[in-house]
């Protein structure tokens, strides 16, 4: 152990409690989110589409939006843990799902792990071509090898077993969307804990300046090695959760536009705070939904126009939406600190407050 | 052998006419372009319905190429470019994605979504045999051109005054401005130039590299392979990037077809590693 509370060192772990609380508004969040189990029940095949989405948002905002690093290839990994649930379940090795779930995730970590270092050199244009360039290898080398990944026709004949051996995945999605729901509130819970903690303080350091935060003794390397390996898991798992809900993996998980529209999902919702991608998420689905249905072939032109749009009249104002709620949420916790701070007697600091 | 080096060659200098505007562009602003592509296919189509539809000279089909796409590169420049130069890498990348993406399915809905041809005269069909090495016509005059635009744009960078500004805008933009030199102007010349040599490429290429919707998706990686790999600092480094691309590719597709694109991926990842600042880069500050 370290020296025991020295009063400097108490008051930061105060406010890193503060920071960390959840607020009413996320409960209420969360309380939607899965009363939609109960609201919507037409509607599961889309929504755990959406869930699918907003895990992979996350996986990008967890290296985008807290470390900072411009990826343009996190499909790398999310087509990497599609496969890898296919192939666990296809020859048998894991059937339970979780555990397969698990293994994914851990597969995509591992390559994560092992590309971050390519990301930490260079420029933003040096990442953007090596995150690229990684997930146009592995499509390249998924498509070239069929025997194995069933090349461009995908993989086929892939069945999966019921979760815990209970709950057999049905034809309405059922299963498939309280399955991803729980998936996703679970990793959420553990991100949301990552990001609060003072190894996400230090990600938002590097993001503001690498040179000071290696000057004040971050190891600035280490820990966007760290963050870059976590969100590879991220992808991964929701690659695995497509795979385990559609029973097929296919080159797309891979492609460009899966990396650039997990993008703009995140970019819909804002960045930097987690929940962005999970509404971000539920805009691009609708949208893509509503788009589609007006001109079914070319939806990706407006998707395009939005891209533009957002870019011409400022990421900033967009991110923005939210901010009424957000500060909202950030009184409530503030005020709840306070009236805490005062019934433990504790002097409570104004100060550390962004 | 001998026919594959040269099928390589053709088909890198085809890559560097291609993307020889990205690399100034780059350098000159640090813009990331990624809808260059986009320019490359809009001379591709241009030349198409010219030729087959209005049954326009190839050789007129070409300029009409360059022409339209470097007044479109001037117009999107001076219109909607202009407006990103100062934002974040993130949000240049958003923004020619989102470009890319709205050029795809607009060529999509008005051309349709199948491969095409351009028909090329039948002079410039067949083969020549020299030493036994069989050279097609048409990428014979692929060379041709693509040199001539090589030199030409190297002389015009070493000995015109336009060069010498550009260069200086490249090297340091805040002294070059100090100077006198209207770097805005430079800038957008440069773009609509690389702009309509892309067109000119697309146009060239469309025999080789394929016309359908998807172009600017499907060689944005190439176009970026060559602007990193050679690094952005001249016209020279880019060039052997794309002759060292082109090659690589033809004869990774001929000896080990299996691993495909693969061994040009791969070996931009290394060197990326091995070179941050590109191959032939003298280790610049920037």
């Amino acid at each position: 152990m370290v020296k025991p509370a020295h009063p400097l060192s108490a008051d930061i772990a105060g406010l890193l409690r503060v920071r960390a609380r959840w607020s009413p508004l996320e409960f209420v969040f969360w309380i939607i989110a899965f009363a939609t189990i109960f609201l919507f029940p037409n509607y599961y095949l889309i929504l755990a589409e959406i869930v699918i989405w907003a895990l992979f948002a996350i996986s990008i905002d967890l290296v985008l939006g807290y470390a900072g690093i411009i990826t343009l290839g996190q499909a790398a990994f999310f087509g990497f843990g599609a496969y890898a649930a296919g192939l666990l379940a296809k020859h048998g090795l894991i059937t339970e799902p979780t555990l397969a779930l698990l293994a994914s995730g851990l597969a995509a970590a591992v390559l994560g792990f092992f590309t971050s270092f390519l990301v930490l050199r260079g420029s933003d244009l040096t990442r953007l071509m090596v995150t690229l360039g990684v997930s146009l290898v592995l499509r390249e080398l998924a498509n070239r090898f069929p025997e194995v990944t069933g090349g461009a026709d995908g993989m086929q004949g892939i069945t999966i077993n019921p979760v815990l051996g209970q709950f057999r995945f049905d034809l309405y999605g059922h299963t498939a969307y309280i399955y991803s729901l729980i998936v996703l509130f679970v990793l959420f819970v553990i991100a949301r804990r990552i990001v609060r903690s003072p190894f996400g303080l230090s990600l938002v350091a590097i993001k503001g300046n690498p040179l000071r935060s290696a000057a004040v003794g971050i190891a600035v390397n280490w820990r966007l090695v760290a963050i870059y390996t976590i969100a590879a898991a991220y992808a991964g798992v929701a690659g695995a959760l497509l795979t385990q809900t559609t029973a097929f993996a296919s080159l797309e998980g891979f492609s460009f536009e899966r990396s650039a529209d997990g993008l703009l999902v995140l970019i819909i919702g804002g960045t930097g705070y987690l929940y962005g991608g999970v509404i971000g998420a539920l805009i691009f689905r609708f949208g893509h939904d509503y788009l589609s249905s007006i001109t079914p072939q070319y939806w990706q032109f407006w998707i395009g126009l939005f891209l533009v749009l957002i870019v011409l009249v400022g990421r900033d104002r967009i991110g923005t939406w939210f901010d009424p709620v957000r500060t909202l949420a950030d009184r409530i916790a503030a005020w709840r600190s306070k009236r805490r701070a005062r019934a433990i007697g504790a002097a409570s600091r104004e100060g550390g407050q962004p | 052998m001998l026919t594959i080096l040269f099928d390589g060659i053709a088909y890198g200098m085809l890559l560097f006419v291609l993307a020889c505007g990205l690399a100034v562009t780059l350098g000159l602003m640090n813009f990331v372009n990624l809808a260059h592509g986009s320019f490359a296919m809009a001379g591709g189509y241009i030349t198409l319905v010219l030729v087959n539809d209005m049954g326009v000279p190839f050789s007129l089909g070409l300029v009409g190429a360059f022409v339209s796409a470097a007044v479109l590169g001037a117009l999107l420049e001076r219109t909607l470019y202009v407006h990103v130069y100062n934002k974040s890498p993130l949000d240049q990348v958003l923004f020619t994605i989102g470009l890319v993406f709205m050029s795809v399915a607009a060529v999509d809905y008005v051309m349709g979504s199948q491969q095409q041809f351009i028909q090329i005269p039948s002079a410039l069909q067949g083969q020549f045999e020299v030493f036994g090495i069989g050279m097609s016509k048409y990428r014979l005059l692929i060379i041709a051109i693509c040199g001539v635009i090589t030199l030409a744009l190297q002389l015009a960078l070493i000995s015109t005054r336009f060069g010498s500004q550009l260069r200086a805008s490249v090297d340091d933009q805040r002294v070059a401005r100090g100077l006198g030199i209207n770097v805005g102007v430079v800038f957008a010349v440069t773009f609509a130039l690389g702009s309509g040599l892309a067109g000119l490429g697309g146009a060239l290429g469309a025999e080789i590299l394929g016309l359908d919707p998807v172009f600017p998706l499907k060689y944005m990686i190439y176009f970026l392979i060559v602007v990193t790999v050679g690094g952005s600092s001249s016209i020279t480094a880019p060039f052997f990037a794309s002759i060292l691309l082109g090659i690589g590719d033809v004869a990774g597709k001929y000896y080990v077809p299996k691993l495909g694109a693969f061994v040009i991926y791969t070996i931009m990842i290394i060197v990326l590693i091995v070179r941050p600042q590109g191959l032939f880069a003298h280790g610049r500050a920037r």
